[in-house]
């Protein structure tokens, strides 16, 4: 310990605080997390594979294009014929149930940040904290305070996958155009109908890439976060590597990347809002014509 | 009360106020918007730059000294009911501030704007919303239409803010829609739309609540010429339909002189000069506002009812079957011809001392029988450039008219001459 700064040490101690006057919160904090995350893995693993993997491709079928509904059938099919369905559904439950918790968490705080200054300084700083961490240092914190499991895995992937979802909320917010907020205001918006009227529905492009932004980063994060045992394709890797098993390291390395495709080209979908409305816009446009 | 501390003028203003001369249309009309001594400094504490200008410093003095921006410096004016009102001013001038003050999406600094003698600057955020959800809207340079929203919602905007059940709104989103000629376009999306259909859905949206006051933001700057004069000709009919207070800001001098009631001009924050588009021209407050008539085609800006000349001395009132007096007005006042109007004022026809006589004389002394025939009056809004022949070809001053049919004046060739004389 000669010479050296003991910023460590004081880590140790905070943690320790926490630990000794704070374990009803982190219980509760638990609880919560433990409950969503079970219920939704439940749910998915309690359908059968044709089942999910139908309601998959014909969100990718209704959203993207024929093209990729079928590449998507194939993915699902090429999984589970390698045996790996249930832990990739397992994977796909953790995934989502930390998006969900990302969003239920990081998108007020990108909407507070938008409108407060000082928010948005402590923020922004909180956030680059939180990005440039290293994943794995967030697994120790988690496993002090939630032991092992699903719960802390969940935790740690919902502070590494929240920053994109708070910033491109925030940025969304603050690029609306000046005019369109003024408009609002000029016509009598109250500050929440301002948000919800206004502002939201015009950030919703750039929500909608946090919200893949958050996805990606959650699924990347949820196979680590198997090193403390949340389980899904990660232990799949784990075991790959523990027992220097190529061709299983392989096979569920190609999963978690085929996963990631369906996943990241649905969402990105749902990031041009306009694609619906583009869609139909024949059905309108043949009023006016009518008309004339 | 810091907002509405009184501030005594500094003497370069003092003279903007002065109403003005010649409003015949609105000289009766009652005000319905006063702003008196207004001020917006852009400083989380406008008191030492509202110190400095007080003692006589000017906007770039104050930036010089304090780094502090002044947007609008001690504007006084009156908007009466049922004019368009433009204030205009190049960029930078703080004409987009001022009407911003106005609905207070920019806070003063100072002053007060009272609606029908109610002072806006006081009310709390709730009274303010209620006042902008009732009795005013707003049109803006970039149409700010939401983009996710059809034609119709956007112009049910408004309404839907107010609380007003869907089919309401619809409907009265689909009668401002008609009213600008979108009826049709009701389910397209902003982008589906040229600048000119968007901003005519920015107009429907502005009168779907049935505003009592409008605020227009160069409304018509982002379209291009055409387009631009076509827009003016809609809000011009809009409001011969029905009248509505118009504030329009603008930087283009056609544009206020065509659509104008009364001008405003502002320069560095100031207002240098309130009065009609003749008043203005006839007696330009300073340089910066001659620079801006330089190039003006006076014959195109000027209407009839501007130069129209009304004098009580040849202005005859009706008494049906009763000439005598006509005749020995005209005579005593030396006028040869007399214009002829009922007691409500309406222009009836003119006669001539020799028609008069003549009509004495046949035994049937009616009006009827002495006017001269073959004139007939021209309506006030006609530019002067139009009337030039008639006025040229005609016996007599040429009579003008309101859009009722009021008397206002006559037109002689050497007035007509003159006032394009003096614009030149």
């Amino acid at each position: 310990m000669d010479g050296k700064i003991g910023i460590g040490v004081w880590a140790e101690r905070l943690v320790t605080f926490i630990l000794d006057h704070f374990q009803p919160s982190l219980d509760a904090i638990a609880a919560v997390v433990d409950g969503f995350g079970g219920g939704i893995d439940a749910a998915l693993l309690g359908m059968p594979a044709w089942v999910l993997g139908g309601v998959i491709a014909a969100l990718a079928f209704w959203r993207v294009g024929v093209g990729f509904g079928v590449f998507t059938l194939g993915s699902l099919g090429l999984i589970y014929g390698m045996g790996l369905w249930e832990p990739t559904a397992s994977t796909l439950g953790l995934v989502l149930s930390s998006t969900l918790l990302s969003l239920l968490v990081g998108v007020p705080l990108g909407i507070w940040m938008a409108g407060n200054r000082i928010a948005e300084q402590v923020g922004k700083t909180l956030l680059d904290f939180m990005q440039t961490m290293p994943a794995f240092v967030y697994l120790i914190p988690a496993v002090m305070f939630f032991g092992l499991g699903r719960v802390p895995g969940i935790i740690a992937t919902v502070i590494f996958a929240m920053p994109p979802a708070v910033r491109l909320t925030m940025l969304g917010i603050q690029q609306v155009p000046g005019e369109l907020v003024e408009a609002g205001r000029a016509f009598g918006c109250h500050p929440h109908q301002l948000l919800f009227k206004v502002q939201l529905p015009n950030a919703m492009p750039s929500i909608m890439a946090g919200v893949n932004q958050t996805m990606m980063m959650a699924l990347s994060m949820i196979v680590v976060a198997s090193m403390i045992g949340a389980g899904g394709l990660g232990n799949v890797v784990l075991q790959g590597i523990q027992r220097l098993d190529i061709g299983l390291g392989f096979e569920s390395g190609l999963s978690v990347v085929l996963l990631a495709i369906v996943l990241d080209r649905i969402t990105q979908s749902f990031g041009s809002v306009k694609a619906p409305a583009r869609r139909f816009a024949f059905l309108t446009r043949l009023r006016p014509a009518a008309a004339r | 009360m810091t907002m509405t501390m009184r501030l005594d003028d500094p003497p370069a203003v003092a003279k903007t106020a002065a109403p003005p001369t010649t409003g015949k249309t609105h000289a009766e009309a009652e005000v319905r918007l006063q702003v008196r001594n207004l001020y917006k400094i852009f400083s989380a504490d406008p008191k030492p730059a509202l110190a400095m200008l007080n003692a006589g410093a000017s906007k770039a003095e104050v930036l010089d000294k304090l780094n502090v921006n002044v947007g609008v410096m001690n504007a006084s004016f009156d908007v009466r009911a049922g004019e368009i009102f433009v204030i205009m001013g190049l960029s930078g001038s703080g004409k987009s501030t001022m009407i911003r003050l106005l609905n207070r999406l920019i806070e003063p600094s100072s002053g007060e704007i009272l609606l029908d003698g109610r002072n806006l600057t006081q009310l709390s955020r709730r009274e303010l919303v209620e006042v902008l959800r009732r009795d005013m809207s707003m049109v803006f340079q970039s149409f700010a239409l939401l983009p996710h929203l059809t034609a119709l919602d956007n112009a049910a905007f408004g309404l839907e803010i107010a609380g007003v059940d869907k089919t309401a709104r619809r409907d009265a989103a689909m009668v401002a829609l008609q009213q600008v000629g979108l009826g049709a376009y009701a389910h397209r999306y902003p982008r589906e739309m040229s600048g000119g259909m968007q901003q005519r859905v920015g107009l429907a949206r502005a009168l779907a609540n049935n505003p009592t006051i409008m605020l227009m933001d160069e409304a018509f700057s982002a379209l291009d010429p055409l387009i631009r004069t076509e827009m003016q000709d809609e809000l011009l009919r809009l409001q011969r339909e029905q009248k509505r207070t118009i504030i329009f800001i603008s930087h283009d001098l056609d544009e206020a002189m065509r659509i104008g009631d009364r001008i405003a001009i502002m320069e560095g924050g100031r207002i240098v000069q309130v009065g009609t588009p003749y008043d203005i021209l006839r007696a330009p407050a300073d340089d910066y506002v001659r620079s801006f008539f330089r190039n003006v085609d006076v014959s195109r800006v000027l209407r009839a009812g501007d130069v129209a000349r009304f004098e009580a001395s040849n202005t005859i009132v009706r008494v049906p079957g009763v000439l005598g007096p006509a005749l020995q007005q005209l005579t005593e006042s030396g006028h040869f011809y007399g214009y002829v109007r009922d007691n409500e004022n309406r222009f009836q026809g003119i006669v001539s001392r020799d028609s008069v006589a003549h009509a004495l004389r046949s035994g049937e002394p009616r009006f009827l029988t002495a006017f001269l025939p073959g004139i007939e009056p021209v309506t006030s809004d006609l530019p002067v450039h139009t009337l030039l022949r008639r006025v040229a070809a005609a016996p007599c001053p040429v009579p003008v008219v309101d859009a009722n049919g009021i008397y206002l004046g006559a037109i002689s060739p050497s007035v007509l001459l003159e006032t394009l004389d003096r614009g030149a």
